[in-house]
């Protein structure tokens, strides 16, 4: 990876700077050069660019759906999972394709020179080390930034992903560090500045585990977890994935873990009252379990070795603040780290975060144009999560650079869609994270087709490459050949039963949809009668079956899907004087002013905003499209 | 801006107290305009009315209610005064000059709505208790106004919001320790019980509706078994053309009574035979649909006859009533009818027996509408509500063992035919639930 020195970088006037060489500015950086758009990357340190600050590992229910979606829009954290993961396993196997979850543990150092690869082989890409402090704000508009020492990059848009950076503070007991990530800098400067735009900003919190020495545990007395024997791999542009694969330790707390923790819990920083910002309930700091589940006499810890030649191991489970001594003490107390050595303390860390319904759905900030925020800056939690935005905000970044229409996906399209309008609608109370379940359109939105939904999109885009691209235009034309073909075999009830498959004996002929619709039908009993769907590829062929097993719900989804589109078509103008809509109570008013919802789908879900108020908002905006049709 | 809005309260026309109510941001503004300042809320203060021109309109109480602690959750205030036509004229001239509109019909309510002061199911009930004619439909409309429907249709959200927690915390935290697997089917005995409470809400016999629209009974027979003549007899008037031409009665005559205050329709139908011509037979069609939609049945039967008409026997069901008319016309030991139930014998012609029969009825609807434990479905877009809910949660418990994701597609669907009847589902409300229940923390 080149880097391009400070003098070079201010000397000209980028198309897009992004600050930050997290999972959203590695991200927001690849996204915005694809598009053609010159882009700058200035980080603290180039060597930590692509640096997996918590726990090693990618993917999930709802974070896997993403991170396939990222691929799909051909961006890089699928390749860099499948070039680093050591640890496959697709969640839910035995449940159905719309909710099973890729993820992988990575090898934290694989990830890293992955990624700086990836980079580093993007053409109009130059990345930089600088320490940004503040923006460049020129009439209104953000046109650049400047580093701690006074020198200045310009840019016709800019994004920001400082991640925990903003005025970032380490609690560990009754320790205060400021710090951005374990030894390295705060940003103060750019917080104050986003402070001076008048955006409501507040304070999250998040923590991470001790790291261990894995030479100090005791792995024989452990029952282990392996990867699955075929991993699947994130990428669609991958079939297979050579990394070898390792097992992960299961233990659990002990009924003396849970005393010393309760015993402690004054020297907690979370629980001495030093810490005001709030924290995720799914990733609770073990002081919070023992605490808000005390019923419980016993929590499970995976230990995660951090990579194949580094035995740093992740006891994921223990997130804490409590201080160094008692870390020690607990940790002593569970099976199998009798005699553990810690190599780094865990910690909480507090920083800010801006109100994400200060953004437009581009993840432009609203009150000033040009700059875009993207990852845990607007409340989130995760890699994927902060993938996701950071490819969004590049791209957007990069076409308002060139004066061109907005990319925005909806949450009927993807799960990118779901994240983003959930963020600028209703906010943030604690760090989000996405689940499945916050996907109203979750059959149709599934892992397994991200390349089906959007890499069309990414195409017209122009975000692509021609390897994609290609690759991609094969598939769509064996599934559409497979999709026409499974409709024309059919066979009638008798001919069925004579096979020896059990189908109602209504006369009417079935198709492969509607055979392999029946629970007790399989793909191999329908490949002995039509071969020729031998021929099929893998993928294409799990395509075919996943159809079938959703026939009926997935038309339903669509017919809610064009209701929701419906909504999503009724568009409140910007700006909108709300006082003049009669029937509306001053509470809902106050609450659509703040959101500014675009359209009257974003408006129904804002929280509070009743089915009454809706219908006066509906009624309000066709008296004046009549209104304004007539004039 | 929001109109501030007024309108007569109470009925109009000459009364001794008239209501008129005034809602708004400006209410008051408006109010004070017409009785100088207003009193403290909730609290009545006589005063003198004025019009624009300063003249007194009337003496009377003004009540002042401060928004949301009011009806429709906006400021209001309510002027009693006296009920001629010309105060309330005079009155709303005033009002309008100091800047209140005519309300529309039904704006108080909606606004009352859209400040959330009332779900759908309480308006209605509200609606229905300005419309309640009989004693029965003001105490079902009453606790639909007070919450009873939507105290039932919110327990069953709970119900299905915990469903779900189990459904997506199997789902969306596969690997975690603290979230048991199989939590779906731990789900299956709730789902279960679920469902028979939906379909023992739904098993009512439309009492609810029946109460709300009337309950009807069909007076069915053959030509001139004297139907008519009996549904006069009850309704006390002549409703019905009475000759002793058969097959008179050619379309479904109605009378509305209360009995045992409840509402009752008492339908008089064409005389069952085979048509003379089309409009009779249409008549005759239209006599058997009714008697099938009927909630109670009584079989007419001329007894004064020789051969008696046994066809009309075999339209009667369990509880419906056999009625041997004419016992003023009939000779000795007159045939018997083979029929299991209640049987009267009268005259509608000059009314012996008729009494009992109305006796027996009023018992009859009061025991068969009356308050039981449960509130009743009163409209029948609840009743499609919670059948449709009731379906996709059968679909739901079909898919629990297979496919979680479709069991939580099909109990969302149930969810949102719920709420189509109260308010709305939220993602949030499901992960709550998760939260709280399960320590997520890998």
């Amino acid at each position: 990876m080149k880097i391009c020195d400070l003098d070079t970088a201010r000397a000209q006037t980028w198309d897009v700077i992004v600050i930050g060489g997290g999972h959203a500015g590695c991200e927001a950086a690849s996204a915005s050069a694809r598009l053609g758009a010159r882009t700058l990357l200035l980080t603290h340190k180039a060597s930590t660019i692509g640096e997996m600050s918590c726990n090693p590992a990618i993917g999930g229910l709802g974070k896997g759906h993403l991170v396939r979606e990222v691929d799909a829009l051909d961006g890089v954290m699928g390749r860099v999972a499948d070039a680093s993961g050591i640890q496959f396993r697709l969640l839910n196997r035995s449940k159905g394709p719309a909710v099973r979850g890729p993820r992988t543990q990575s090898d934290r150092r694989l990830y890293r020179a992955a990624m700086q690869r990836q980079l580093g082989l993007t053409v109009n890409l130059s990345i930089a080390e600088a320490a940004v402090e503040d923006l460049l704000v020129k009439d209104g508009r953000c046109v650049g930034v400047v580093d701690g020492v006074g020198g200045e990059y310009r840019a016709g848009s800019v994004v920001l992903t400082t991640g925990t950076f903003l005025k970032g503070v380490i609690h560990r007991g009754k320790d205060r560090i400021p710090a951005g990530r374990d030894g390295e800098q705060p940003a103060i400067g750019l917080s104050d500045r986003l402070y001076g735009l008048g955006l409501r900003m507040g304070r999250l919190k998040t923590g991470t585990p001790a790291r261990l020495d894995g030479s100090t545990i005791d792995w024989a007395s452990l029952e282990m977890q392996a990867a699955d024997e075929e991993p699947v791999p994130f990428s669609f542009l991958n079939d297979r994935i050579t990394v070898p694969q390792i097992s992960c330790g299961i233990t659990r707390t002990t009924e003396e873990t849970h005393a010393i923790i309760a015993g402690n819990l004054d020297q907690s920083a979370v629980y001495g009252g030093g810490i005001s910002g709030k924290g995720p309930r799914y990733c609770p700091s073990i002081e919070d379990k023992v605490v808000r589940f005390e019923d419980r006499t016993s929590h499970q810890v995976f230990l995660e070795p951090e990579g194949l030649d580094d035995d740093t191991v992740y006891p994921n489970g223990t997130s804490t603040s409590l201080p160094v001594g008692v870390q020690d003490a607990f940790l002593r107390t569970i099976p199998g780290l009798e005699r553990a050595q810690v190599r780094r303390y865990g910690y909480a860390i507090e920083y800010d975060y801006v109100d994400p319904r200060e953004l437009s759905a581009t993840l432009q900030v609203k009150a000033l144009s040009g700059l875009w925020l993207a990852g845990q800056i607007n409340g989130t939690t995760g890699y994927e999560e902060a993938a996701a935005q950071g490819l969004m905000a590049g791209f957007n970044a990069a076409l308002a650079a060139s004066g061109s229409n907005p990319f925005i996906l909806d949450r009927s399209e993807a799960y990118i869609g779901v994240l983003i309008d959930d963020l600028i609608t209703r906010g943030v109370t604690e760090p989000y994270r996405m689940f499945t379940s916050r996907a109203e359109y979750r059959l149709t939105l599934r892992a397994d087709n991200a390349d089906q939904r959007l890499t069309d999109k990414a195409i017209a885009l122009g975000a692509a490459s021609v390897s994609r691209e290609t690759a991609w235009l094969q598939k769509r034309k064996e599934l559409k050949s497979a999709r026409d073909r499974a409709r024309e075999l059919t066979l009638t009830p008798a001919e069925a039963s004579r096979r020896g498959l059990k189908v109602n004996q209504d006369g009417k002929r079935r198709d492969v949809f509607e055979l392999l619709s029946y629970p007790a039908v399989s793909w191999g009993q329908v490949c002995e009668i039509w071969p020729e769907l031998k021929d099929l590829s893998a993928s294409v062929a799990e395509q075919i079956e996943i159809d079938a097993v959703y026939h009926g719900y997935i038309e339903r989804q669509q017919a809610d899907i064009l209701a929701f589109q419906r909504d999503e078509g009724v568009r409140i103008p910007a700006p909108f004087d709300y006082a003049g809509v009669g029937g509306l109570s001053n509470e809902v008013r106050e609450k659509l002013i703040a959101a500014s919802p675009t359209t009257l789908g974003q408006a129904a879900r804002i929280e509070g905003v009743t089915p009454g108020a809706l219908t006066a908002l509906l009624a309000f905006l066709k008296r004046r499209d009549r209104e304004q049709r007539s004039a | 801006m929001t109109d501030t809005i007024y309108a007569l309260a109470s009925a109009p026309g000459r009364a001794g107290v008239a209501v008129v109510r005034v809602s708004g941001p400006d209410a008051k503004a408006v109010a004070s305009a017409i009785a100088g300042r207003v009193p403290e809320p909730r609290k009545s203060s006589l005063r003198a009315f004025r019009n624009a021109a300063g003249e007194v309109i009337d003496h009377g109480l003004l009540l002042w209610f401060e928004g949301p602690a009011s009806f429709t959750g906006e400021d209001s205030a309510e002027f009693h005064i006296h009920g001629g036509p010309a105060v309330v004229a005079a009155l709303a001239e005033a009002l309008g000059a100091a800047g209140a509109r005519a309300a529309e019909a039904g704006e108080f309510t909606r606004r009352a709505f859209a400040n959330g002061k009332l779900d759908l199911t309480e308006a209605e009930g509200l609606a229905d208790l300005i419309d309640a004619e009989t004693e029965g439909q003001r105490a079902q409309a009453l606790a639909q106004l007070t919450g009873s429907l939507k105290s039932i249709y919110s327990g069953w959200r709970e119900e299905l919001i915990s469903i779900l927690a189990a459904l997506e915390g199997e789902i969306d935290f596969p690997d975690e320790d603290d979230v048991p697997d199989h939590l779906s089917e731990a789900a299956g005995q709730p789902l279960q019980n679920l469902i028979a409470s939906l379909s023992d809400h739904l098993d009512d016999d439309h009492r609810g509706e029946r109460v709300r629209d009337g309950f009807v009974v069909a007076l069915i027979g053959g030509p001139n078994a004297g139907k008519s003549s009996l549904l006069n007899r009850v309704a006390r008037r002549d409703a019905a053309i009475v000759t002793d031409i058969p097959g008179t009665t050619r379309d479904v005559v109605e009378v509305r009574l209360v009995l045992g205050g409840f509402p009752v329709i008492l339908a008089d139908t064409a005389g069952l035979r085979e048509a003379s011509d089309a409009v009779e037979a249409e008549g005759v069609r239209r006599a058997l649909a009714r008697a099938e939609d009927a909630d109670l049945r009584l079989g007419v039967v001329d007894v004064s006859r020789e051969t008696l008409d046994a066809g009309v026997v075999e339209k009667l069901r369990e509880g419906d009533a056999l009625v041997l008319n004419k016992i003023d016309e009939a000779g000795e030991a007159s045939a018997s009818l083979n029929f299991e139930g209640v049987r009267f014998e009268l005259s509608a012609r000059d009314g012996q027996g008729v009494a009992a029969l109305e006796a027996w009825l009023s018992n009859e609807v009061t025991r068969r509408l009356g308050r039981r434990e449960a509130p009743a479905i009163s409209r029948a877009r609840h009743r499609e509500g919670v059948s449709r809910a009731l379906g996709h949660l059968q679909a739901a418990q079909g898919q629990l063992a297979f496919a979680p994701e479709l069991a939580s597609a099909e109990i969302h669907l149930a969810l949102r035919s719920i709420d189509g009847l109260t308010g709305c589902i939220d993602v949030e409300d499901v992960l709550d639930r998760v939260f709280s229940q399960f320590c997520i923390g890998k």
